[in-house]
């Protein structure tokens, strides 16, 4: 019953207002930074929030079909805004990156190549490109929704290396990344067969 | 045996004389906002002192949380009186040694001198205290002595972070006798005339300005002297990354990131990094002590 009343309400929210609401915490974060909201060290705190709202997002883009098989709720419909939000706060993210924070061309690729957390940061981002490019009901028809599916599989090793990313770029080992992490790992073993992935792929 | 050593980093020498009179404004909370705002950006090209608040704010104190906030938040509940510091191994008068009595002995200075996290911020910060061989001689070091270890203090029940195993409590550190003897090492006790904030370390902490910020140790309640090389915090949770000398060297990177440029606290979301200095700019001073040293080894 509580499903079917939740899944009732969520019908009636608009994609529009996930991407507006989702939208406006990049310019709130600027804003924040640019009048001393994020303390005195600001392009540093706006670099992580950015990092850290996309890799929320890129989990709550993996939570929503076992929501739907698990527990029966349907949030289906959002799954593209969230995961082309997701993609967009990872660009900002890494803008900030290279503009505000290491400021130099060379140092950037230095740290692409060095930095095993940067490497890794990079990958997911790669990986995610194809992702947000065929976000799109004209990719979906041109490519196939068995072709499209197999593609967007993609999202899984991105969504674990983004994990990785924030656990490997801390001082020491803080509970928060790694939380995240279990997190990701449990979302990814429900795809595994043995839990009971059903047979329409 | 004070004044040792003699400051290049004065008010007078270092601020323009507006700015240095803008910022005094500030801290007496004359100034509105506007006025914090136009002072920022040029902070960044000259040597002027942090703020009180950006001092206060940004903090590495993993023993009240691992955010750089979460110090001056739960710091307050800490009790920094009464307040001893045990001075033990190889001296003449081992014994636990009251705060107070020795603030009474040593001779108050005022340093300012740059201050170089290992995660590539920095600061300048205008130190009270005295130096550290005033407080060694004290208690009289022996002669076979050659190592300075440091203790924090362990009370979980005021510092919410030790309640977790986030660092192996209590954080230690440790100096060479000489490192800890040269001039320019104080035991800090205040910042800007002001007695030391709980979040920077009170009632006293180890400031050693040529090496990254995490060898300056807080809330100090022991110093053991040894002839053997102490463990130190966070070598020992990570020996690659973080070595027993962590002397401040653009030219020895991190493993995951460079050393060679900082940023400067205070310069707001557009503010842009600067190159760091060869031993945070103290090279005249303290490179003798690593003479015939390969410094990329000893990290």
């Amino acid at each position: 019953m509580v499903v079917v009343w939740i899944n009732d309400r969520l019908r009636r929210i608009p994609i529009w207002a996930v991407y507006l609401c989702g939208g406006l915490y990049a310019p709130y974060l600027f804003w924040q930074g640019a009048t001393g909201g994020l303390g005195v060290e600001p392009i540093r705190e706006l670099e992580r929030a950015l990092g850290l709202f996309a890799l929320k997002l890129l989990v709550a883009g993996l939570a929503i079909s076992p929501a739907r098989r698990l527990a029966g709720v349907n949030l289906l419909r959002f799954r593209r805004a969230v995961g082309l939000l997701a993609f967009g706060y990872v660009c900002v993210h890494l803008l900030v990156w290279l503009v505000l924070d290491v400021q130099s061309l060379p140092l950037i690729w230095a740290d692409i190549v060095k930095r095993p957390y940067v490497t890794i940061g990079m990958a997911a981002f790669v990986l995610l490109i194809p992702l947000a490019a065929t976000s799109n009901d004209r990719s979906l028809r041109r490519l196939g929704p068995v072709r499209w599916r197999r593609l967007h599989r993609l999202v899984y090793p991105a969504v674990l290396l983004a994990g990785l990313h924030y656990a490997t770029l801390v001082k020491g080992l803080p509970i928060q990344p790694i939380a995240w992490l279990a997190a990701i790992s449990f979302l990814l073993m429900l795809r595994l067969r043995p839990f009971g992935r059903p047979s329409r792929v | 045996m004070a004044h040792r050593w003699r400051n290049d980093l004065t008010h007078e020498d270092v601020t323009p004389r507006t700015a240095w009179l803008n910022r005094r404004q500030i801290i007496g909370g004359l100034a509105g906002a506007g006025l914090a705002a136009m002072v920022g950006p040029g902070r960044a090209e000259t040597l002027e002192p942090n703020s009180w608040e950006e001092i206060t704010s940004y903090n590495n104190f993993y023993e009240f949380g691992t955010g750089k906030s979460d110090p001056a938040e739960n710091a307050g509940a800490l009790t920094t009186r009464p307040w001893t510091v045990r001075i033990d191994g190889m001296v003449d008068r081992p014994g636990d040694y009251d705060f107070d009595t020795i603030m009474r002995k040593m001779t108050m200075e005022e340093r300012i001198y740059r201050f170089r996290c290992v995660e590539t911020w920095s600061m300048v910060v205008p130190w009270n205290g005295f130096e550290l061989a005033d407080l060694l001689d004290l208690a009289g070091v022996q002669d076979g002595a050659r190592y300075v270890a440091f203790e924090t203090l362990f009370r979980p029940t005021e510092m919410p972070g030790q309640r977790l195993p986030i660092l192996d409590w209590p954080y230690v550190e440790g100096l060479r006798l000489d490192e800890a003897r040269h001039p320019l090492t104080i035991m800090a006790t205040g910042i800007y005339g002001k007695p030391l904030p709980n979040q920077n370390g009170a009632p006293l902490r180890l400031v050693v300005p040529w090496k990254y910020g995490f060898k300056s140790i807080k809330s100090v309640v022991r110093i053991t002297l040894t002839d053997t090389q102490p463990p130190t915090t966070w070598n020992t949770i990570g020996p690659d990354e973080y070595g027993f000398y962590a002397n401040v060297n653009p030219n020895v990177d991190h493993p995951r990131w460079s050393q060679a440029t900082e940023r400067r606290i205070g310069g707001g979301l557009f503010s842009r990094r600067k190159p760091t200095l060869m031993f945070n700019g103290y090279e005249a001073e303290v490179a003798s002590l690593y003479e015939g040293m390969d410094l990329k080894k000893n990290y």
